[in-house]
Parts: C-alpha cells; structure tokens; sequence
C-alpha cells in the first residue's frame, strides 16, 4: 500500500527530521505510530500524500511513485488518500454538506464543482459518509456550530466521501476529551476493518495504541526504532517496549488509563 | 519583631524626552504656519465676513432648492455604486494573486503589491483629475476614478486577510487532491468572503463621500451643482447642498457600517 525507500527530509532550516527511512505498509492494516514530539512522526504521515516534498528516497503509493507525482497523477494519488488533522481542519464558514461534497471536487469537473454543482451520486457518497458516522442529522448545519468532536466526524466523512484506499491521522484526538476521543477512535477502527481502508494514525497516547491499532511503528530522532504486529503482544511487554522508544518512562498524560 | 519596610526609591521618569518633543512639535507647527504666510490677525480680519457668509447659507434654510439637488445627489450615489462594485469585483482575483500562501512564487505577488500599494496612496480626487483629463468632464471619469481607488483600498485588504486565514483549511483540501481553483472555493473563499463583503461597504461609504466633492474637477455628481452656486456665490443654495449631502452620507454610513458590523 504505502512504501517508503531510503526517505530523508530535511526542512530548509537545516533540520534532519527523518533519516533514510525504509517501512512497508500493508493492505488493510491500522498503524499506530508512536514518538516523542519532534520525533518526525508528523513529517512521515505527510511524506505520503505529499503535503511535503522528500528530500532523498522515493515514496510509493500502491506502487505508484509519490515523489515524482506531479499535476493529475499526484491529485489521483491525493484524492484516494484521507487524511484527518488534530485541528480538524474543516472548513467552518460551510455547511456541513458543502464540507463533506468538498471530498469529491478530485473526481470532477472544476467548472461545475466551483459552481456547487455534485452529481447525486456523489450526494449519496455524501450522505452515507455522514450516516458511517452517525451525524447525518447535522447535513445543514454550519460546520461552526458542531462540537470538537462532532467536527471531527465531519472531518472523517469528508475523507470517506474521497472513497480513499488510506486514511491518515494525524493525531486525531489530541484536541478531544476523554470520551470523545473513544468515539472518534471506534469510528476510525469501524472503517478500517467494515470498509478495509487501511488507516496509519499517529497517537499520543499509547494505550490507544494499544487498544485499536494492528502495527505499532516507533519513531525517534527521525529513524524507525520500534515496528511491531500487536496480534499476540503482551500488554507489559508493550510497555516496556514504548519506554525504549520513548528513551524514558512514560507519562501519566501518555496513558489515557482504563 | 516587625522590621520597619524598606523605603523604595525609584529613579524619576526622564522628562528630557518628552520635552524635547513637545518643543519639537511646537517649532514645526509654527514653522509651517510662517512658511504657509499664515496671519492670525487676516482670520480675525476675515472672520466677520465668514460669519455672514455662514449665515447666508444656512439661514433661512431655502428647503425649496432641495428637488434640485435630488438628482445630482442620486447621481453621486449611482457613480459610488458603480465605482466600488468594478473596484471591488476585480481587486478580488488580483488581491489573490498577490496574497503569498496561494501562489507562492514570489515573481508574482512582490510586484503586485509594490503596485497595489501604490494604487492605494492615490487620492480619489487626484485620480478624478486625471481621469477627467483622459475622457473629458462627466460622470464617467468619476466613476472611473472611484473604481481605482475602491481597487487599490480592497485589494490590499483583502490579500492581507488571504494571507491571515487558517491554512489547515488549505491543507486539508491539498490533501485531498483539490486543485488551485477549488482550494479558492472550498477553504479560501469561505473564510475571507464576510471580510471581502464588508471591505467592498466600507469602499462605498468612502466613494459616496469622495463622489460628493468629485463634481469640482468636473467629474460629474452634486460636486458640480456644489461649484455652479460657488461661482455664482449663491451661498443659500449652497448651504442647501451641504446640509442635504450631509443627512445622505449619514444614513448611508449608519446602515452600511450596521450591516458591516453583522458581517464579521
Ligand atoms: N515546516 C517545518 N520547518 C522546519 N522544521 C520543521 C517543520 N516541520 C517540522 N519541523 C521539525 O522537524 C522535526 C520533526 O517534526 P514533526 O512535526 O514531524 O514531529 P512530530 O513527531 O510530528 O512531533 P509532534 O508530536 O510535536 O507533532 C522537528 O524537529 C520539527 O521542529
Ligand atoms: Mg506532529
């Protein structure tokens, strides 16, 4: 699905903020990655649609060369890839209907999209991404007038409505409460094994982590220094794990508890 | 035991600089008077002849003149109208093409502001000027001027409010696969569209204003009756002219910056 070979970025301030990374990521799998802040796990997720630019190696999308994208391969690579923000990235001003129709303006024509103008087929994308996570009630309102969490489910469906083969988060629920935060995560989970969209989700909080994803990826100081299938792993064993990629015991804010 | 509390002792604020200023400040006022042949015994010499002017145009009010003014007035409205709706519909595309997070090549938008930026120290009246000066008296030079200088004061709003709005918005529609034009669509348009709305009233509140005095270069509006009865020194008229223009221009900022104010 995703293949990174010998990728390096380094941002034009100087900082190395991923060394020569090699990672494969398969079909239908839920990645967790796992780092302090600064590690690079920001700048790996968004190596992949391309939302920067690789500085060495070469980025693959189902086999498709990501780097050298460009003009409507790389928009045909982009529009079969969601991605979910931590700010939730909707935009506010719009309805919720025009935030979600907004998912499907890759797969048609500018002239009649900058008019507003959707097919009903891709209304009922529409309304089914919002029904997958049970805010279709919401279609007309403003965006603006949603709760955090509501925003986010937006968010979700407006990716859902890209009918993506990858989803990528970036730390989903580090602007959410407790509670929210579950829902949004079993949404995310629901997804990935009703629709087999393959989802790499970068987590603060480890036991998420833990409860939800299939492959947990360590990131520090820009290099991959943990990569683990979780079927079978042990919780205290995970850990302990998570303390060696963190390089210190992990805090109680990393910890949601049960 | 109570200790008795330390005497504070701050070192008083240096007054140097302040004076320096007020004197400074002084000097050039009445340098500049000096030098502008500024006679304070001419205003008083003059002063009972501008009160009998002053009384000559406001008492008694000639409410008579008033169907005359109308015209020239809507006129003047008319010419604000279309002034700020050509300024502002076409300071928009330009305003995004100088904003630097949409196009980011720098060739583009460095010129463009170096331009708008000029555009924008223009006053309406030099601008009618020389308007005047290109297609001859008339409303139509008026209107073009107000049209370039709507553009110049939207433009440069505008691009600065491109420039403020939340870029996530941005990302999100390039991440999934939006091309430039539905980015404007779907993540800048909404976000600076109530902005843009009330730049382009503001523009209008000061067009119907800058319209008024227009007509004395000769492009067109109530300017022009205003500079008849001047040369005619029909002050009564005038006086008319100036009370009528003032109730106009009123209730057009009250309602203009009420509706501005629900925008944003
Ligand atoms: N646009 C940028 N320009 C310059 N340096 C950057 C930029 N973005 C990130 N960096 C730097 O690159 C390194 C990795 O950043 P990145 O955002 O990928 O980390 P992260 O693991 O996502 O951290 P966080 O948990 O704080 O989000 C950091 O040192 C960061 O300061
Ligand atoms: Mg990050």
């Amino acid at each position: 699905m995703i293949e990174f070979k010998g990728v390096s970025k380094v941002y034009p301030n100087g900082v190395r903020a991923l060394n020569n990374i090699n990672l494969k990521i398969e079909e239908g799998e839920f990645v967790a990655i796992i780092g302090l802040s600064g590690a690079g796990k920001s700048t790996l997720l968004r190596l992949m649609n391309k939302l920067i630019d690789a500085t060495e190696g070469e980025v693959f999308f189902q086999g498709e060369s990501v780097t050298k994208a460009r003009g409507r391969a790389l928009i045909n690579i982009r529009r079969q890839i969601g991605m979910i923000f931590q700010g939730f990235n909707i935009v506010k001003r719009m309805s919720v209907m025009n935030n979600v129709l907004s998912g499907r303006v890759a797969y048609n024509p500018t002239a009649l999209t900058i008019l507003g103008i959707f097919p009903e087929s891709d209304k009922q994308i529409a309304y089914r991404a919002l029904k997958k996570v049970d805010i279709l009630e919401k279609v007309h309102n403003r965006a603006s007038d949603l709760s955090g969490g509501q925003q986010q489910r937006v968010a979700i469906a407006r990716a859902l409505a890209q009918e993506p083969k990858l989803m990528l988060a970036d730390e989903p629920v580090a602007s959410l409460d407790p509670i929210t935060t579950v829902q949004v995560m079993d949404y995310l989970k629901k997804i990935n094994e009703e629709d087999g969209i393959t989802t790499i989700a970068n987590l603060h909080h480890v036991d998420l982590a833990w409860k939800y994803a299939t492959r947990v990826i360590g990131v520090r100081a820009g290099e991959v220094i943990y990569d683990v299938q979780m079927k079978g792993m042990d919780k205290k064993q995970f850990y302990e794990d998570l303390e060696g990629v963190y390089g210190r015991a992990l805090h109680s804010d990393e910890v949601l508890g049960e | 035991m109570i200790m008795p509390e330390e005497r504070i002792i701050v070192p008083k604020p240096d007054r140097r600089k302040k004076i320096a200023t007020i004197i400074t400040v002084i000097v050039i006022i009445v340098g500049s008077g000096i030098i502008a042949h500024f006679n304070i015994i001419d205003v008083f010499r003059n002063l009972s002849k501008g009160v009998s002017i002053l009384k000559r145009m406001f008492w008694p009010p000639d409410f008579t003149y008033i169907p005359n003014i109308v015209k020239p007035m809507l006129e003047t409205i008319r010419m604000a109208i279309v002034g700020t709706c050509v300024g502002a519909i076409i300071a928009l595309p330009i305003a995004v093409l100088a904003a630097n997070n949409f196009i980011k090549t720098k060739w583009l938008h460095v010129p463009l502001r170096f331009i708008l930026n000029i555009f924008r120290t223009i006053p309406a009246l030099v601008l009618a000027s020389l308007f005047v000066a290109v297609f001859g008296t008339g409303a139509f030079s008026g209107v073009v001027a107000l049209s370039v200088f709507t553009f110049g004061l939207v433009s440069k709003l505008t691009y600065e409010s491109i420039e403020a709005i939340d870029y996530g918005q941005v990302e999100a529609l390039i991440s999934l696969g939006a091309n430039k034009l539905n980015i404007l669509r779907y993540a800048i348009m909404p976000q600076i569209l109530p902005q843009y709305l009330s730049y382009t009233l503001y523009g209008f509140e000061v067009n119907v204003r800058a319209a008024a005095v227009l007509g004395y270069v000769g492009a067109g509006g109530i300017g022009q009756l205003f500079e008849f009865n001047l040369a005619w020194r029909k002050f009564g008229k005038i006086g008319m002219i100036i009370i009528f223009s003032f109730c106009v221009v009123m209730i057009i900022d009250l309602v203009s910056s009420s509706i501005r104010k629900r925008l944003v």
